[in-house]
């Protein structure tokens, strides 16, 4: 049975319905990728699951419906989202924002019990503890917030674009440390990007979003030779 | 087959109007004097709320300080009524440099009375509205509670604690009708004159720019208006009618002193323009009939026979308040919009 | 000399009163985005409360710990049951809805406990110190101290327990604290019991100098309006100093300029917020005006 999964999924934004039927799997311990143009619904649909918008349809995790489970208790399920924009909390340090990432939890016992651990993949962290996260560059930012969604120790992890704004070299470095997390700890991760060839080299298989719905899927080394999608999101 | 056709919509909403103006013209010949007198507080008030719906309802700011501006009025009026003979024979001593004169008849005093509250209104707005709106409602909030202490504070002019007392009030110009009467024709036609200038003003080029000020300010900036100068100009004129209305109440009660016009003044006009609705004048009407006749009914309940205490219609207001904003944001007439709109909805053409 | 520090150290006390309320309003809008109009008259009630406990036999701490627990349910039953229906609503609305539960809860205190005047008692004696020749109010050390505890035991619990850390995350980015399973709802109206307990304590402060009746607030609110002003609107430390700072000013002013006297403090307070706020509209401490639009 697959970690996660989503059938006949709609969500709207007031009258605008953004998803008209999203069916996917991701499997524990796999990498997904989302692909699609800008509106696509790849964004809603992170939202879909970590139950931000309003949306209809079959959403489970771990055998679990999210139906009409509020974003906080879906959190306590083990779903880390980091959302479009990074969603820091820029005025509370760089220690806080991990500490904030523990809430979900119980704060004090497990950000002792998790921040070693986290601090491994991301060591300048520690010497930047105080300062305050808004003060961070972009590319610092996206790994602090990649830092504090481990912190809580999911059973999936969610990126929203994480390589948007930033320098190939970082792009390079983050796509590294969540490979590196999935074969060593075995984290499940959904990542959505604009960015197709770093995304379907880091990952097993892909959904092609378009307007709202899945347009092609399959293993991310046989999508990178897909005619249409090589053409539409590669490039070449 | 329900629902009007829009010109027909229009001339409905005038022969309303007209009833309106109508009732109130006959209005006093079938009622006693105390009636008429409460009347024509309504009226005073409809000035009041008329202005005050510009500034919220319009222009989409809060003023918790138009009780105090009527004070403004109220004293610019009793002032010039007595003039400085009427003040030294009172007692009190007022500086010399001040144009006081020796006293002038009671309605002279009203275009005076809107033109100095406006000036003021336009001068505290000045430095006020350059703030966003939550400053305002503290700003003005703060005049509300300090204008009492103002007012005692210089009182070689204002009479201090003790306030003025105005000749009672007597029909001018040898007109046949008795005093009372008088008045409430007065603040009438006050109300009928200011009644159009606000109609005119929200209609016009300065009323379209009230409304996207309040719909957004960084949009309306970006469509060339400049909130800050219509903001004050929607302050100056609200003040203004504030003024008038202030000046009419002074005649009407023939005396004033720092107590007539109290915080919670300003905070029930606020609460009445809003229970008639924000953004819509005819609903001034209902916020000007509650302000008055609501504090003696919530004290002693027709069908209770019993009364309550002195603190029930404050209890009334607020909640009736809350619950408005819950329910129907849009106010008395918002609830009448609902009702009255899917029967004067234009009829959908079948052919064509 | 001796009577200018005199003035000082009392006008640090009315001072402390007002930081506190000035505090409690920063509190509720750093969470909710609007300016409590109700604050003083909720603290009020509460004062109400304390002298009823005390009238029925309850000595003053024991007293002052129960209101205290009082206004913190108060607080949090205020914002579930008026704010929150509003919550996502214009500023406009919600301002209003706070307009009206000061109308309410004014008329309501005149309604149980009548409109005279009550005396308030003080836990502090009624002598004074002397210290090089200053005499100095016990009363004004009390109450100094009391707010100022207060403050400090606020300011560590945002600062090192986790609920304060998530009420702070509230306050910056409500979507992201609730993707990390904070309940935001219950957080806001936690910062609503907090500053209900903030006014209870300004207003037990005040009592015994201002004596106890239904408007006993107003004037402290516009004081406190004043000092959150002055320290920036969103910048808790900056209504300290600003409370602090007003109450010393406002004190000295008075004593030593004629024309201010008595009757003008609340003008002058009015001028000085109005002059803040057109040289720096931002304040003292706060950040950059971001207007919701």
């Amino acid at each position: 049975m697959p970690l996660l999964e989503l059938s006949g999924v709609e969500a709207r934004y007031g009258p605008i319905k953004a998803l008209h039927d999203v069916t996917l799997t991701l499997d524990d311990g796999e990498v997904v990728a989302l692909l699609g143009a800008n509106g696509a619904g790849k964004t809603t649909t992170l939202r879909a699951i970590s139950g931000t918008v309003r949306r209809s349809g079959n959403v489970s995790f771990g055998g679990r419906s999210l139906g009409r489970r509020s974003p906080e208790s879906i959190a306590k399920l083990g779903i880390a989202h980091v959302p479009e924009g990074r969603g820091l909390f820029p005025e509370l340090t760089v220690w806080e924002n991990l500490r904030m990432g523990a809430y979900v939890r119980g704060e004090r016992k497990t950000i002792r019990a998790e921040a070693p651990r986290v601090l491994g993949y991301f060591p300048w962290l520690e010497e930047r503890k105080t300062q305050q996260a808004g003060t961070l560059s972009g590319g610092e930012q996206q790994m602090l917030a990649l830092a504090r969604a481990l912190v809580s120790r999911p059973r999936l992890l969610m990126l929203d674009e994480p390589s948007l704004g930033l320098a190939p070299t970082i792009v390079a470095e983050i796509f590294r440390i969540v490979r590196e997390l999935n074969t060593e700890d075995g984290l499940s991760v959904l990542v959505v990007e604009q960015n197709a060839k770093i995304a379907l080299e880091s990952s097993a298989r892909a959904y092609v979003l378009e307007v709202g719905r899945v347009a092609v899927e399959g293993a991310s080394a046989e999508l990178e030779r897909h005619e249409g999608v090589r053409k539409s999101y590669l490039g070449y | 087959m329900i629902g009007l056709p829009r010109p027909l919509y229009t001339a409905l909403k005038l022969a309303a109007l007209a009833g309106v103006v109508a009732i109130l013209a006959v209005l006093p010949r079938f009622m006693g004097e105390f009636r008429v007198g409460q009347f024509t507080f309504v009226g005073i008030y409809f000035i009041a709320l008329l202005g005050l719906n510009i500034l919220t309802g319009y222009s989409g700011q809060i003023s918790l300080g138009h009780g105090a501006f009527m004070g403004i009025g109220a004293y610019v009026t009793a002032v010039l009524t007595l003039g400085r003979k009427g003040l030294v024979l009172f007692g009190h001593h007022p500086p010399h440099w001040l144009p006081l004169g020796d006293g002038m008849r009671p309605a002279l005093t009203i275009p005076i009375a809107l033109v100095v509250t406006g000036i003021v209104g336009l001068l505290f707005g000045m430095p006020a509205l350059r703030l966003a709106g939550v400053s305002l409602a503290l700003a003005t909030f703060a005049v509300a509670v300090s204008l009492p202490t103002v007012a005692k504070r210089f009182e070689d002019v204002t009479g201090g604690g003790g306030g003025l007392s105005l000749p009672l009030p007597e029909t001018p110009f040898g007109l046949h009708v008795s005093a009372p009467h008088w008045l409430y024709y007065e603040a009438w036609g006050c109300a009928a004159i200011l009644f159009v200038v606000a109609w005119v003003l929200v209609r016009a080029r300065v009323g379209r720019a009230w409304r996207a000020i309040r719909d957004g300010e960084l949009a309306a900036t970006a469509s060339g208006v400049s909130p800050a100068l219509y903001k004050t100009l929607a302050f100056g004129v609200s003040s203004a009618f504030a003024g008038v209305a202030g000046s009419l109440l002074a005649i009407q009660v023939a005396f004033v002193n720092p107590d007539t016009f109290p915080l919670s003044l300003s905070i029930l006009l606020l609460a009445s323009v809003v229970v008639g609705g924000l953004g819509s004048l005819s609903g001034v009407i209902v916020g000007a009939l509650m302000l008055e006749f609501l504090p003696v009914y919530a004290q002693h309940p027709p069908l209770f026979g019993q009364s309550f205490s002195k603190q029930a219609p404050g209890v009334v207001f607020g909640v009736v308040l809350i619950l408005i904003m819950f329910a129907v944001p849009a106010g008395a007439a918002g609830l009448l919009r609902r009702i009255v709109r899917p029967l004067t909805k234009p009829v959908p053409t079948v052919s064509d | 000399m001796a009577e200018f520090a005199q003035q000082i150290v009392s006008g640090l006390a009315s001072g402390a009163i007002y930081a506190s309320l000035a505090l409690a309003l920063v509190l509720i809008y750093r969470s909710t985005d609007v300016i409590n109009f109700a604050q003083g008259e909720m603290a009020t009630f509460t004062t109400y409360t304390a002298w009823s406990l005390m009238h029925h036999g309850m000595s003053y701490w024991p007293a002052f710990a129960l209101t205290l627990a009082i206004a913190f349910a108060g607080g949090v039953a205020v914002e579930r049951v008026v704010i929150r229906p509003v919550e996502r609503r214009p500023e406009l609305v919600i301002v209003i809805v706070t307009i009206g539960l000061l109308l309410t809860i004014n008329a309501t205190i005149g309604w149980i406990w009548g409109a005279d005047v009550k005396a308030f008692d003080s836990p502090f004696p009624n002598n004074t110190w002397d210290v090089h020749s200053v005499t100095i109010s016990v009363q004004d050390v009390g109450t100094l101290g009391v707010c100022l505890l207060t403050v400090f035991l606020l300011w560590g619990f945002f600062r090192f327990t986790t609920v304060g850390l998530a009420m702070r995350a509230v306050a910056i980015n409500p979507n992201a604290s609730r993707l990390l399973a904070v309940r935001v709802g219950w957080m806001l109206a936690l910062g609503w019991g907090l500053a209900a307990v903030l006014g209870a304590v300004a207003g037990m402060m005040a009592a015994p100098t201002v004596f106890l009746d239904p408007s006993m607030m107003l004037v402290i609110l516009i004081y406190a309006f004043a000092a959150a002003v002055l320290g920036g609107i969103d910048s808790p430390a900056g209504a300290v100093v600003g409370g602090l700072s007003l109450g010393v000013v406002i004190n000295l002013l008075s004593r030593y300029v004629n024309f201010v006297g008595t009757e003008l403090r609340l003008p002058t307070a009015l001028a000085v917020l109005l002059v803040v706020l057109i040289i720096r509209p931002q304040g003292l401490f706060g950040h950059k005006v971001v207007r919701r639009v």
